[in-house]
């Protein structure tokens, strides 16, 4: 494959990282915390689909809509049963660790119920692949989608936060939570509202993720999870574009480094541009440095 | 007046009294229940990783508790410590007595992964908060990467290196591979007893404890709760991060090289030297109570045995595992059950029945 085929594909792979990473990015800007659960938030999405395509015969469009719509109430019930009693909780590690807790659950409860084997996930896109330059180039019909689906949500993620009453109320809550509340803004509304939105993207990542890489297992998430967080913070977490700038990066660097340099070593590869962003720009490509005061 | 004031115990001293005590009692227990066996083979065989967890626990606990940086990378110290001490035991077996040899191997894991958290301390402690979280981890994976591509052979020409294949090593026909890449360093001596791993642990409590009461240890202290105020006095940032974050690596490396000794095959996977495993340890730290080194202690162990006890559940432990840890955190950290903790502790209902008969 030519060096444009791999570019592709690393945009494409790097566009689902993105999706993921805004999940946890508006959560760490609403919220203060790193939700661990978001990358099994993406396994239970693809179960979803999964059966409801292989067992009740749903169109792939039609299942997707059922994902997401599953893992917004279980985004929403984690945020209210597992969160919330710990917002005041003093240190953020405590529901840190909470998380953590969650995460376990989820991949357990998956795989009490659809075992440790993994099974192989039907593809939601049906699309022919194209060719360009007598066969050299290949862009799968999935790579498409997955590109055309990321530029949508950031477009439309960036409208809501911009234009429409909920989403200035998200961002006035990430600014000052107290300040926000004092001007009658619903905290914990708003970051319900926050999770709810976060684990909808999760399970469209969830089935872009699964249809490019189509091995279903209770684990598929936390990986991609952790690398979504890592592009997070790479673009400067907190940032709906560095969310995005962050994920396409990483899927670029990852997916080129597999194919000119090692594919055992493309995380070390990964986490060490990482590290050495971080040591330039410690806040990340897009974080806003914030001055300490004595 | 000297026997009065050794009489007098410190309260720093009394309390790192009862961690070695609990330690010691915790020994002579399961050792008794061994001599008269009472204990099946399986737990038995939890014994040493007891010892390991708990050495990590506490190592993590300074860095987590004490300097007050979070690290989601203590398992890459823990690799380090146990590839560099199996690798000294695979070089040295035969050549000195075995039990000097796992002392050294003990020491040369300790020296190599503090010198590690040394060099990856200097950039990594400048950064604050959760950047510096992403980065340990980065620094985690990137260590358990690299092991999985690292060849070292050895041959009549001296050690040969390479990042590639053993057979890229280029040695002669009677050479010895000893860390085989992915498949790690087989057949390493097996030392790691169970004297031996709470002996290490209670030179880790000894360690760690005295730090925490030294003029070093405050030190440490005082830039956790206010970095620019110790600053402002004169307190050397720098340093003292890194010393706390030095020990706290060459512990882990302890752990990792009574880890190494105690299976017959060490490789470095996700399972064993991951993030996963940074977390499972920095879920023992915070159970335990932040900074508390003897929490972390009682909650690495609890936590091991938990899973191992429920064995008869099969399938549904880890699930009762998650709902278990969920359950403990909200109940010790939720603003609303401490009240309801303080509402219905004994020690105020005690006070209140007491209260109530003195007015009648």
């Amino acid at each position: 494959m030519s060096f444009l085929g791999y570019l592709i594909n690393g945009v494409s792979l790097g566009s689902v990282y993105a999706i993921i990473a805004l999940g946890y990015t508006m959560v760490y800007g609403i919220a203060k915390m790193l939700n661990f659960a978001h990358g099994d938030v993406i396994m239970v999405g693809a179960f979803v689909i999964y059966t409801a395509m292989s067992s009740a015969g749903l169109s792939p469009i039609l299942s997707v809509i059922l994902a997401m719509v599953l893992c917004t109430i279980l985004g929403m019930t984690i945020e209210k049963i597992a969160y919330r009693p710990l917002r005041n909780a003093g240190s953020p590690l405590a529901v840190l660790i909470t998380a953590i807790g969650v995460s376990y659950l989820l991949q357990n409860l998956g795989l009490l119920i659809f075992g440790a084997d993994t099974k192989s996930f039907k593809s939601i896109v049906n699309m022919e692949a194209l060719q360009f330059a007598e066969g050299q180039l290949t862009i799968s019909g999935e790579t498409i989608v997955t590109i055309i689906a990321c530029v949508i949500i950031m477009f439309a993620l960036t409208s809501f936060v911009k234009y429409t009453k909920a989403g200035r109320a998200m961002v006035a809550v990430s600014e000052d939570r107290g300040a926000a509340q004092l001007m009658g803004i619903n905290v914990n509304g708003t970051i319900a509202l926050t999770f709810a939105i976060g684990s909808a993207l999760a399970a469209i990542a969830g089935a872009l993720l699964c249809s490019a890489y189509p091995s279903l297992s209770p684990y598929v998430g936390s990986m991609p999870g952790i690398k979504a967080f890592v592009a997070a913070v790479f673009g400067g977490i907190g940032s709906i574009p560095g969310a995005m700038i962050g994920g396409i990066l990483l899927g670029v660097i990852e997916n080129l480094s597999k194919a000119y340099i090692s594919s055992q070593l493309s995380d070390a590869i990964v986490f060490g541009v990482l590290i050495v962003v971080l040591l330039v720009k410690p806040t990340g490509i897009l974080g806003k440095n914030i001055q300490e005061k004595v | 007046m000297i026997v009065m004031k050794k009489m007098k115990l410190d309260k720093n001293l009394k309390s790192s009294l009862i961690t070695y005590g609990m330690v010691i009692a915790a020994y002579i227990v399961m050792q008794t229940l061994v001599m008269t066996d009472n204990i099946s083979s399986l737990m038995e065989g939890l014994f040493v990783p007891l010892c390991i967890y708990s050495i990590m626990a506490v190592s993590l606990n300074l860095t987590v508790g004490i300097l007050g940086e979070l690290s989601l990378g203590h398992a890459g110290f823990m690799c380090i410590g146990a590839f560099a001490g199996a690798f000294f035991s695979k070089c040295m077996n035969g050549a000195m007595p075995d039990g000097i040899r796992f002392v050294c191997a003990i020491l040369i894991g300790a020296v190599v992964a503090a010198l590690f958290g040394f060099l990856i301390g200097i950039p990594v402690l400048r950064l604050k908060g959760d950047y510096l979280a992403i980065v340990t981890l980065g620094f985690g994976e990137i260590i358990k990467n690299l092991v999985n591509v690292f060849y070292v052979g050895r041959d009549a020409n001296g050690f040969h290196f390479s990042m590639k294949d053993a057979m890229s090593l280029g040695m002669e026909a009677d050479g010895e591979v000893i860390i085989k890449g992915a498949q790690g360093i087989t057949k390493t001596p097996q030392d790691s007893t169970f004297t031996i791993g709470v002996i290490l642990l209670l030179i880790a409590l000894f360690i760690v404890l005295n730090f925490i009461n030294s003029r070093s240890g405050r030190a440490v202290m005082a830039i956790r709760d206010n970095r620019i105020a110790a600053e402002s006095i004169g307190i050397n940032i720098t340093k003292y991060k890194l010393m706390a974050f030095s020990i706290s690596a060459g512990l882990a490396g302890v752990a990792g090289v009574l880890y190494a000794h105690n299976l017959t095959t060490l490789t470095a996977l996700p399972k064993n030297f991951g993030y996963n495993q940074s977390i499972m340890i920095l879920v023992y730290v915070v159970l335990g109570g932040i900074g508390n080194i003897r929490g972390s202690v009682i909650a690495a162990v609890a936590l091991t045995l938990l899973p191992e006890l429920m064995r008869s559940l099969q399938d549904y432990r880890m699930l009762i595992y998650a709902v278990v840890l969920i359950g403990a955190m909200l109940f010790t950290w939720a603003p609303k059950a401490k009240e309801f903790r303080e509402k219905y502790s004994p020690k105020r209902l005690l006070a209140l029945k007491k209260a109530q008969k003195e007015a009648k």
